[in-house]
């Protein structure tokens, strides 16, 4: 009231305004002065008492991990020549956060490149997974008529960069397809299977063959670099860097020189080559025909080609060397000659009456011999030269299953010979117990019969034929198959030997029981009777041999026959090791399509045995 | 126009408060320095900003020789024409998302700005002629003056400059003796009016209260900025990384910085000592302007040195806030460190203002200098 009264009466009273404005001063500075301390006390509270707490946080803002991806290793054969090589190769990338517009890049790009439907659906799969500043890959290993058209085009497409890179490159293609391998793209699986901190930075890893099996000697391990990124992630700078250590180089024992005679030896037709130096196990050629260029499989290979491969009546991805099961027939008739000697159920010198056929006592069943009226009074060495059948029917019986399947199961049938490849196949060794394990069923005495002449159950293998032969030719001495011969850190290092498998000694009572087997053997292809006496002629160097033709389907554990092509069922074997005193080489063929052993597969083994003669001495145990 | 300084070559200090002077030059300086560290050595940005404050400088310098009594007759015109100005950016301005900016074809301003300036010297002329404290019709047509343009940049939508416009008045009621139990009743109403207030928000408004509260749930969206500055702060602790070093900013980790969050970059280039030194030559200004507007005599300078005096002081503790993860984002520069022309210039002018008051501070009438 009184404020009131007097304002109408004085309209300003100055000093009391004075005094008001002034203590309003004071007051609002009082409360500036107060908030001004409790924004310092919040300031020394972050940059004080929580300092170490944000140097970290900003330490890891700034610095990120990046994983550098370590050379592959390379692979040589025995004598350093290159099988698989690491080429800088070029591919076309496209940083999302650079391309205004990806369906007309896109486009722009299909009429300069040849980009298939596989590619574009992969490169739109990581595109959408991709961040901003991340390159993503569109088309492996540019062809150089693709690199000079996008160089003069490159202008057009912002974004869009030519990368080089190192891809795996199969220097000899499909020749060592079914034993090297190829390295592919790491999909989910592989992910799940390998160790994270090796593979960061990695986009490939060893699919099959040694590429798989040695992958862990091959790939390395990754290195790292402390990276200072920007915010969006994109590098700036290395702070620091451990570097990748590098994946070893691999020296094989396979001479390129024999590999490539053994894959011409066959001049077009289809089957499966394994030479091995019995000495020391060393595999010295191996070939699965036809075979497939691998290199297309590396970049990712088109869902076409990959068709037809797989649909190709030849069955190129068949690796008959490592995988295939073979019915071994007559090839084991001198182990059998062995067995039967050792057991003391047939003397060397003893003659039997060959007369085309056999019977088993109370048995109507009669098996013949694959010559009709057989071939008259035979011994333990001629049996094998002439590959009598009715001599191995008798002996089976004698020896009877337990004790074929105990002394054959010695020279490895049956088991995997534990070669340094992906995949082997077990085979079969016949007995009562495989049977009744496998089919339910007891034995029958009939099938000891056939049992003698390598048919029925057995199923071998390439390796499990060379590594008996090797025993065989070596007599009784075993040094296990292998194919990795060295390694090296590095190419200026020194190739480190791997050591094999310590040989061991497969002890016979009399150790004359081999020559008798190898005597056979030797005259299979030198003697006036032998069945391939044909490739006997005019060689340098002796060599022992057996022949055997399988008319039966091939059987592979746990594999319906009749779902094999028509031309696996038919199938030529030679086994034969040389020189027969002292052998240096022993060597498998397989041919498909027909034939026997001795018109089919002979012919073959000699053409590659005779390749082996010509490289001859500088082969080093 | 200074015709009653006689012959004393006084054109340079000619009334200018030395003190006052020398803070803001040093400030400016500061300024630069702090912006070309911030920008990564950008010359350029350096070189526009620092026209801006040269602008701004000359603009001080004539307006520090206004006569009171002159500002005062312009004031209603100015006024007017600053919410003129917030009615045609409503109807044609441009902008990022938000209407903000009139291209008047040489320069590009934000009429927002010079609201800031015009509200409170509307308001100080209003109270100019009134007893103080105001009575209650008085303080109901000042409180249509704020509320006008305050809702106009409101709308545009730019939530900050509305709540710093509308302070900008309230200092200037404040100042003039508004009784403290209005003011109470004024903050238990505005604190009831705040879920009315999120209802007329816009979503992107909402969501930086919303990262303000909880800026962890959202670490790459809305929480970036705030996480990214207080990471920055920290970082620096009391020595700083160095000028040009900060490796929030200079690697982009930490965004808007060299506008709004300058000072975080700063905090994480020189540290706590230099957010001591800083936060000292800004409360400096602010003390030295304080003391300015308690030796004026008349009301309208008084009102008007004191109410920029506090909305310089706002302007620096809601940045230093925000930047430190005490406040939501809100669009508030650090006076003179911040790039940004129209604010650099509006606050020069400001002073310009304040050290006309200081010329004039012995006479009672503004009127009296004409």
């Amino acid at each position: 009231m009184a404020r009131r009264r007097q304002a109408r009466v004085q309209v300003k009273d100055a000093v009391r305004e004075g005094g008001l404005f002034r203590a309003r001063l004071i007051q609002a500075g009082a409360l500036l002065v107060v908030a001004l301390l409790a924004l310092v006390a919040r300031y020394a509270w972050l940059q004080l008492s929580q300092h170490e707490e944000f140097v970290t946080r900003s330490e890891s803002n700034r610095i990120k991990l990046r994983p550098v991806a370590p050379a592959r290793g390379l692979v040589y054969d025995r004598n350093g020549v290159l099988l698989a090589d690491n080429r800088p190769a070029f591919r076309i990338e496209v940083v999302p956060e650079r391309v205004a517009d990806l369906e007309a890049t896109l486009s722009g790009l299909a009429g300069l490149l040849v980009l298939d439907d596989d590619d574009l659906e992969r490169f739109r799969v990581q595109y959408a997974a991709a961040r901003r500043f991340q390159p993503v890959p569109l088309k492996f290993n540019l062809g150089e008529e693709e690199m000079a058209r996008f160089a003069v085009n490159q202008h057009r497409f912002p974004g869009v960069d030519v990368v080089s890179y190192h891809s795996r490159h199969y220097v000899h293609g499909a020749l060592y397809s079914h034993i090297i391998g190829y390295v592919g793209r790491i999909d989910a699986d592989d992910q799940a299977r390998l160790d994270g901190r090796r593979y960061a930075g990695s986009s490939h890893t060893g699919k099959t063959g040694l590429e798989r099996h040695y992958e862990d000697l091959l790939h390395g391990h990754a290195g790292l670099e402390h990276v200072e990124t920007h915010a969006a992630g994109r590098p700036l700078r290395v702070v620091s860097r451990t570097p990748p250590r590098a994946g070893r180089h691999l020296y094989l024992s396979l001479d390129h020189r024999l590999q490539s005679a053994m894959a011409a030896a066959f001049e077009g037709e289809s089957g499966a080559a394994m030479a091995v130096d019995p000495r020391s196990g060393e595999v010295l050629g191996m070939v699965s025909l036809p075979g497939f260029d691998p290199n297309p499989f590396v970049g990712g290979i088109s869902r076409r080609a990959y068709a037809e491969l797989v649909d190709s009546p030849d069955r190129p991805l068949f690796n008959r060397v490592v995988q295939g099961g073979y019915e071994p027939g007559s090839t084991l008739k001198p182990l059998l000659v062995v067995a039967g000697l050792e057991l003391d159920v047939i003397r060397a010198g003893d003659r039997v009456l060959s007369t085309g056929q056999y019977q088993l006592p109370g048995h109507s069943q009669v098996y013949r011999d694959w010559r009709a009226g057989g071939h008259g009074q035979v011994d333990a060495r001629e049996a094998i030269a002439q590959s009598v059948n009715t001599y191995f029917y008798r002996l089976a019986v004698d020896i009877g299953i337990d004790r074929m399947a105990a002394f054959m199961g010695r020279f490895g049938f049956g088991e995997r010979t534990g070669l340094d490849v992906i995949g082997e196949a077990r085979g079969v060794l016949p007995s009562r117990e495989w049977k009744q394990a496998t089919l339910r069923e007891p034995w029958y005495l009939g099938e000891t019969v056939i049992a003698g002449i390598g048919q029925g159950y057995w199923v071998t293998t390439m390796p499990q034929l060379a590594q008996s032969m090797s025993i065989l030719a070596r007599r009784g001495r075993h040094a296990p198959l292998h194919l990795l011969r060295a390694t090296q850190d590095g190419i200026d290092g020194e190739p480190i030997p791997v050591p094999g498998q310590a040989a061991s000694e497969l002890p016979l009572g009399d150790a004359g029981h081999w020559e008798v087997a190898v005597q056979g053997m030797v005259d299979v292809v030198h003697g006036a009777t032998g069945t391939a006496r044909a490739i006997g002629q005019g060689a340098p160097y002796r060599i022992a041999g057996k022949t055997g033709t399988a008319q039966r389907v091939s059987r592979r554990e746990g594999r319906n026959p009749d779902s094999l092509a028509r031309h696996l069922r038919n199938q030529a074997l030679f086994v034969a090791f040389a020189p027969a005193e002292d052998p240096a080489i022993v060597l498998v063929v397989v041919i498909e399509g027909g034939g026997s052993g001795s018109r089919a597969a002979a012919p073959i083994a000699r053409r590659i045995l005779d390749a082996w003669w010509a490289i001859g001495r500088e082969l080093q145990p | 126009m200074n015709r009653g300084a006689g012959a004393r070559p006084t054109w340079l200090r000619g009334g200018l408060d030395p003190w006052l002077l020398g803070g803001l030059l040093l400030l400016a300086a500061a300024g630069l320095a702090i912006l070309y560290g911030a920008s990564g050595g950008n010359g350029d940005l350096v070189l526009r900003q620092g026209a801006r404050f040269g602008l701004g400088l000359v603009l001080m310098l004539v307006a520090a020789r206004l006569p009171p009594g002159l500002l005062l007759g312009w004031t209603p015109w100015l006024y007017g024409g600053a919410v003129l100005l917030l009615v045609l950016v409503a109807l044609l301005g441009e902008g990022r998302g938000a209407h903000r900016w009139l291209d008047l074809g040489v320069v590009r301003f934000q009429p927002s700005e010079i609201t800031k300036l015009a509200l409170p010297m509307m308001l100080a002329w209003v109270l100019h002629g009134q007893p103080l404290p105001p009575r209650w019709p008085v303080l109901a047509l000042l409180a249509a003056l704020v509320a006008l343009p305050s809702l106009l940049i409101g709308q545009q939508p730019d939530l900050g400059t509305a709540l710093l416009v509308a302070a900008s008045g309230l200092f200037v009621v404040f100042l003039a003796g508004l009784p403290w139990r209005w003011m109470l009743a004024a903050g238990i109403g505005a604190a009831a009016a705040a879920p009315v207030l999120w209802h007329f928000m816009h979503e992107y408004q909402r969501n930086r209260v919303r990262t303000f509260l909880d800026p962890e749930s959202d670490p790459l969206g809305q929480g970036w900025n705030i996480i990214q500055s207080k990471i920055a702060v920290g970082s620096g602790g009391l020595h700083g990384k160095g000028w040009m070093a900060g490796t929030q900013s200079q690697l982009d980790f930490l965004p808007e910085h060299t506008t709004d969050f300058v000072f975080a970059v700063f905090a994480e280039e020189f540290g706590f000592v230099g957010v001591l030194a800083m936060l000292a030559l800004y409360g400096f200004i602010i003390g030295r302007t304080l003391v300015i507007a308690g030796a004026a005599r008349h009301t309208y300078g008084r009102l008007l040195a004191g109410s920029i005096a506090l909305t310089f002081g706002v302007y620096v503790l809601i940045n230093g806030a925000m930047v430190a993860g005490l406040l939501p984002v809100v669009g508030v520069p650090m006076p003179l460190v911040s790039y940004g022309g129209t604010s650099a210039v509006t606050l020069l002018l400001a002073f310009g203002l304040v050290f006309s008051v200081h010329r004039h501070r012995r006479q009672s009438s503004p009127g009296a200098g004409l």
